[in-house]
């Protein structure tokens, strides 16, 4: 009697949204814990470690996407004010973007096209699909922007998504190597490279191991770009023939 | 009552950048189209309402927990990964490090220019 009850419970557990809902939220406390106990280190970001725990569970309960997304996408439609919300550090730094107005320029301008042309490039040489090539192109930028840039050019928003995640954890390895390799040391120059390359991943790994002035010009550097990129990715597709 | 108002802001912005970016087709996320209009909002304004920043700096501390829903969407894309899994991890790290080298190299050129263009000026 009492196991068809917990049947019933299980039943109606797994087809309201609390269930995902709450799964995310626990599966997120946990990877953080995990992260702290292997010393923050960016190849088991809290994120990745949330995702693969979730994956895990949907796996060997058998739930589909569809109804995990039915109560994850509560936090999901979140990402639209916090896209807008970027805004407030932007204003924050108004001052400093005009003082650095034509480095800050050029170098968001030169910075977007590369990461562009570079994942679209890369990905069609080595022969992936069209729908592929058009997941990856966005990949440098946060990924609110970066799943509404997917949908409307026609790859697929929750593989950007992905990529975008996993953009973010490569620039975090990647980053502080090459500016020893190069001997680049100003703060600024290392936060704003990070944060146009790995958006919100390279901001939080500036201010958690740079220091605050890089954080803010990451952050800085994560809102500019997400909106040139916006602007300028769609022409750029075009212009590669997809 | 100040989050309500933060979030009214937040959540104005977006719905019109939502119904321009439809109205007028344009190939820009509707949340873009909305922290622009926020920022030109708060220029004209000259400072960031308490109850907005309260909210704004809430949403962007825990950035990273909102992407977990989108990047669990992984799971319905094993299929593709799988049959592209090099082409996917050759252009990841190498775009990341190109991106990264081109950038802080076209930063540091052009901030050495400047010191030198200001070091000929005195």
């Amino acid at each position: 009697m009492s196991a068809f009850g917990l049947d019933q419970v299980w039943v109606y557990l797994a087809a309201s949204p609390l269930l995902h809902l709450f799964a995310t939220l626990i599966a997120f406390v946990i990877a953080t814990r995990i992260n702290r106990l292997a010393g923050g280190t960016p190849l088991l970001h809290p994120v990745i470690v949330a995702i693969a725990l979730l994956i895990g569970f949907l796996l060997i309960t058998g739930t589909d996407y569809a109804t995990y997304f039915a109560g994850a996408q509560f936090l999901h439609f979140l990402l639209g004010p916090a896209t807008v919300a970027l805004a407030i550090p932007l204003y924050d730094h108004r001052e400093r973007v005009r003082r650095m107005l034509v480095p800050i320029t050029i170098g968001t301008l030169v910075g977007v096209t590369t990461a562009v042309v570079s994942a679209a490039g890369i990905s069609l040489m080595l022969g992936a699909d069209a729908q592929t090539v058009l997941s990856l192109a966005p990949k440098s930028v946060t990924s609110p922007i970066a799943m509404g840039i997917a949908d409307k050019i026609g790859g697929i928003p929750s593989l950007t998504a992905g990529l975008v995640l996993l953009t973010g954890v490569t620039g975090c390895i990647l980053g502080p190597w090459i500016f020893r390799l190069t001997r680049i040391t100003d703060p600024t120059i290392k936060g704003y490279s990070m944060g146009l390359s790995a958006h919100g991943f390279g901001t939080a790994y500036c201010f958690s191991s740079i220091g605050a002035v890089a954080g803010a010009f990451s952050g800085l550097a994560m809102g500019l770009s997400g909106l040139v990129t916006a602007f300028l990715l769609p022409p750029i597709v075009h212009l590669l023939g997809l | 009552m100040g989050l309500i108002v933060g979030m009214s802001i937040l959540l104005g912005c977006q719905f019109l950048g939502e119904v321009i970016s439809r109205w007028l087709a344009l190939p820009v996320p509707g949340p873009v189209l909305g922290m622009l209009i926020l920022l030109i909002g708060l220029m004209i304004r000259g400072s960031v309402p308490s109850s907005l920043r309260t909210m704004g700096e809430g949403l962007l501390k825990y950035l990273t927990l909102l992407f977990v829903p989108a990047g669990v969407g992984l799971i319905e894309h094993f299929g593709l990964i799988g049959r592209e899994i090099w082409i996917l991890t050759i252009t990841l790290v190498l775009s990341t490090a190109v991106t990264l080298l081109v950038t802080s190299q076209t930063l540091q050129r052009l901030a050495r220019r400047r010191v030198s263009a200001e070091e000929s000026e005195s």
